[in-house]
């Protein structure tokens, strides 16, 4: 039995944060720093004739203001790392010239010797704008509309098709075929710290640090070196605390490399702390997609087909991945079905708003949106019950690994086996016996039931744009302490906790002597980041490679000190004894044999041995001190392992909301919510909750609350948390869960990832819920957010 | 033309000259160097900025810091005492009540205010009392459930005499 692994152990990140000693970017306080503010765009689309900047350049405390013209050849452009065929890559500069695309485009940047003259100095910058028309809506922009780009002659930025099977035929041969206009709308991540970056030049060693609250400090080392041309090796990336992410984190942004580029200039440590107006303006936007279903089915409810026609809003320009979300969309429309055709059109559209990119779930929470409303729009047409047309189309356990017409190999499921602990939790016959009564009575309840799956662990290098590997390092220190660099950087999902559990298990040690270090590129070999749901299945996966590779290493010195081959020695919670038969001590774990608060004769004590047993701190001793290796051998105790998977993870769980419509005001109460979730083996039962939670939650804020709204200018109407409606605590129900558990066959740790789960699983649930409410008016599918304004309004209709 | 203002914080009496119209906030994370009060929006809406000003949480990223001349402010830096933590900090430990940590100061000291007001919260009455106060990464469940546990925690050492 594993010690820590499966427990629900509080995190070791917990008391810095919960005492206010935490460090965010905004916390680093460096001597002498300088403050940015920048100027904006306020129109969605605008040539620029001029910008004077004399009397800004002039005002108290302004040191330095910047235009795109004064950086132009100096900063190179903000990559994106999506390759398709015939894409269309506007050239995305870090200051905009003479043409605005976006409200929130930056313009010019002020610098100041404190934020408060930064943004009193915006003020004085004249710009004269010749307002150009702005286009918008997607399916507008698409057909023609105004141009973002005049030269492209069209908005089209790419078209893609991709699926197996022969789609034209599998709706032919089907009974029925349902059509229906499909709406995934624009959300905001709203990370609740906002981005923020400080960056110091050393001009002496030619060194730039760059403090980003990003979730890939590698990635954006990299990216930032081409940008401003410092050396990769001359240039370092610290990840202190990261308040969330969500994907928005995710990227390389323009002011990340700006921030740099004006401390080189300065020679002064730059900060500048992105204002929420400014996040929900020009921080990337998530999901924006308008599509068109057919789906067809049998009579007795098997599918036999899904085309998906979809218009991505992709906004004026790419970020990181923009182009690239779309595609995920695409590879998980078979949800978790049995479909033999599938295909989906995807038309990338450029409008006048910010770029969407990866926000939590990145494409998969569009695609089981429509799978799961295309199963309830199946059971509505045939008079089924939504669980049943479900369990028709499920592959069964043992056809994994399940092969889809999207071309992945889904490795492990029992899709079944979640459902059906989900419907006993909520008594799911019984319940539909309530709410017929309930109807009866006029009371308006609804049940929407999620079968999602979900692609977790991104992901084999092969289906990256840059690397789907992860690292690790792991150490034991000479005084036995235990030391893990991981090449994820969490923000927030506990892996300092997580990983140190299973280092702990592994190496037989004490959790509180294991410590996790990330996010620092000078003290970190390179690593790829935390998103996609990868940390754990591919990141904790690297380090389980590291310790047994480390391990290797450590018998070998062992079985030295005990003067015997590495074949008489086994390990066993942290001891290595000679003769594997024989058993370890029952008192545990040994304490670490170094003495505490004294100094050692010699450079370092001397490990304490014996010719039967050994500690794993001990081995470690004897590493460093190095005369009672095996000869031959290199001393320390150190392994390096860079885990390359085989495949991604297909985590998959049912997901029940019950709700109950008021007739009079339209509202959406919830009665129930239950979760059964599947995410492989699990390290920390409390944090995987934790997920769910937070998922289930944002995604009941796409279903019923949350929209970035435009106006026909293009202008940001929800542009302040007062006007984009991020759930409070009185929305939401209390969420009841439970698990099932099926290992992942492609790591060793069986894990299959869980950031994604909650908002992936369960939107189509709260929105199947609702419609379900309201069947008795004939409603079959509702848009979100779905407000009580529209709910009241079928209600009354006469 | 600068103003000048005297705060207690945690207990310290403070005297500085300020700007007129600098926010609170900014006084306590930039001249006192308490960045433990975070600023997640400008619009009072997130909470993350929440301190207790003489027993009253408010948001201190929407009041100036002259506006607190005379007052004694509380914030997460000063809310575990001799070494312990405060039932609520204990709570959201406990419970897993946090995960990126931005908005946890701004939680702890409203919900550390809420139990002041109401030592026996129902679920409802801390979902309620805690709407000022956004959260993006625990779907509050276990915030709410890290309040219940300081609850009662605090009337258990009520009970003890503790």
């Amino acid at each position: 039995m594993p010690k820590y692994v499966g427990q629900r152990v509080k995190r070791t990140e917990d008391p810095r944060l919960i005492q206010g000693l935490a460090h965010y970017v905004d916390d680093v306080r460096l001597p002498d720093t300088l403050h940015v503010a920048f100027l904006r765009s306020m129109y969605a689309h605008a040539r620029i004739n001029s910008i004077d900047v004399s009397e800004a350049s002039h005002a108290p405390g302004v040191v330095a203001v910047y235009t795109g013209q004064d950086v132009a050849g100096k900063i190179g452009p903000v990559p994106c790392a999506a390759a398709l065929p015939d894409l269309k890559v506007p050239d995305y500069r870090v200051l905009a010239t003479d043409h605005v695309v976006f409200v929130g485009h930056p313009i010019a940047v002020v610098v100041a010797t404190d934020p408060y003259a930064a943004r009193d100095a915006i003020d004085l910058i004249m710009v004269d704008y010749e307002e150009l028309p702005a286009v918008v809506d997607v399916e507008e922009a698409a057909k023609g509309g105004p141009l973002v780009y005049e030269e492209y002659g069209d908005n089209i930025a790419y078209k893609l098709t991709a699926g197996e099977g022969d789609i034209d035929a599998a709706l032919a041969s089907a009974d029925h075929v349902i059509k229906q206009r499909m709406v995934n709308q624009r959300l905001a991540p709203i990370a609740m710290e906002p981005r923020g970056v400080l960056a110091r030049y050393f001009p002496g060693e030619q060194e730039l640090t760059v403090w980003s609250s990003t979730q890939i400090p590698h990635l954006l080392r990299t990216q930032l070196a081409i940008m401003i041309g410092i050396p990769e090796n001359k240039l370092r990336v610290i990840t202190p605390e990261v308040g969330g992410g969500f994907g928005s984190k995710l990227n390389v942004y323009g002011e990340e490399a700006l921030v740099g580029w004006i401390s080189v200039q300065l020679g002064k440590p730059v900060k500048w702390i992105e204002t929420r107006r400014e996040n929900i303006q020009a921080t990337i936007h998530g999901r924006g997609q308008i599509g068109y279903i057919e789906i067809g089915c049998k009579n007795d409810g098997t599918i036999t087909g899904l085309r998906y026609n979809v218009f991505a809003d992709l906004g004026a320009y790419h970020q990181l991945l923009t182009p690239a979300i779309p595609t995920l969309t695409g590879l998980m429309l078979s949800g978790a079905y049995k479909i033999p055709a599938i295909q989906i059109n995807v038309t990338g559209v450029f409008t006048n708003k910010m770029a969407t990119d990866a926000y939590r779930g990145a494409g998969r929470p569009e695609a089981t949106y429509v799978v799961e409303r295309a199963a309830d729009l199946v059971a509505a047409q045939l008079g089924m019950d939504v669980v049943d047309v479900r369990r028709k189309n499920f592959p069964a356990p043992d056809e994994f690994p399940f092969k889809t017409a999207t071309g992945l190999f889904y490795d492990s499921g029992n899709y079944d086996a979640a459902l059906q602990k989900a419907l006993a939790m909520v008594d799911y016959k019984n319940l539909r016996e309530e709410q017929k009564k309930a109807r009866e009575q006029g009371r308006l309840i609804g049940i929407g039931v999620s079968t999602y799956v979900e692609i977790c662990a991104l992901g084999p290098s092969q289906a990256m744009p840059a690397g789907g590997w992860e690292s690790a390092t792991v150490r034991i220190e000479p005084t036995g302490k235990v030391t893990v660099l991981t090449g994820a950087s969490p923000h927030g999902q506990g892996q300092e906790t997580s990983f140190a559990q299973i280092a702990a298990d592994e190496l037989g040690v004490d959790l509180n002597d294991v410590t996790v270090i990330h996010g620092d590129t000078s003290i970190v070999q390179y690593g790829i980041g935390t998103f996609g749901s990868r940390a754990t299945a591919v990141g904790g996966t690297a380090m389980f490679m590291a310790i047994e590779k480390l391990k290797e290493k450590a018998s070998n010195i062992a079985a030295h000190l005990l003067k015997t081959e590495a074949s008489n020695v086994a390990f066993k919670q942290g001891q290595y004894t000679k003769q594997a038969a024989r058993a370890a001590s029952a008192a545990g774990t040994p304490e670490p044999d170094v003495p505490v608060g004294e100094a050692p004769a010699g450079a370092l004590p001397e490990p304490d041995t014996d010719d039967k047993k050994v500690t794993i701190q001990d081995v470690a001793l004897a590493a460093h001190i190095a005369r009672e290796i095996p000869p031959g051998s290199e001393p320390g105790l150190s392994a390096t392992y860079f885990f390359e998977p085989t495949n991604f993870t297909f985590p998959f769980g049912t997901h029940i909301a019950v709700v109950e419509v008021d007739r009079d005001t339209g509202d959406i109460k919830f009665l129930r919510y239950v979760a059964v979730d599947d995410c492989g083996r699990v390290i920390n039962p409390m944090l995987v909750e934790g997920q769910i939670h937070g998922g289930i939650v944002q995604a009941i804020g796409q279903a019923l609350f949350e929209e970035l709204v435009h106006d026909e200018q293009g202008q940001l109407v929800t542009g302040t948390l007062m006007d984009y409606a991020v759930p409070k605590a009185s929305m939401l129900p209390w969420f009841e869960l439970d698990r099932t558990e099926t290992p992942s066959p492609v790591n060793p740790l069986g894990v299959k990832g869980v950031g994604e789960a909650g908002t992936i699983g369960a939107t189509p649930a709260v929105v199947g819920a609702v419609v379900d409410a309201l069947a008795p008016f004939g409603v079959r599918h509702l848009d979100m957010p779905i407000k009580p304004e529209a709910v009241w309004k079928i209600i009354n209709a006469q | 033309m600068k103003k000048a203002v005297s705060v207690t914080v945690n207990g310290v009496a403070h005297h500085d000259e300020v700007e007129p119209r600098m926010l609170l906030v900014h006084y306590l994370r930039e001249v006192l160097a308490l960045t433990g009060t975070h600023v997640g929006c400008e619009t009072s809406i997130c909470g993350a900025c929440t301190v207790i000003l003489d027993g009253q949480s408010v948001k201190s990223c929407t009041m100036f810091a002259v506006q607190a001349d005379g007052a004694s402010v509380t914030t997460i830096e000063g809310l575990a005492a001799n070494g312990q933590l405060h039932p609520v900090q204990e709570g959201f430990w406990e419970q897993h009540g946090l995960q990126c940590g931005y908005c946890t100061p701004g939680m702890i000291m409203a919900a550390a205010q809420l139990l002041n007001r109401n030592p026996d919260p129902s679920q409802a009455e801390i979902r309620h009392g805690l709407e000022g106060n956004l959260c993006r990464c625990t779907g509050y469940q276990h915030i709410v459930e890290a309040v219940q546990y300081a609850a009662r925690k605090t009337k258990a050492s009520a009970a003890t005499g503790d």
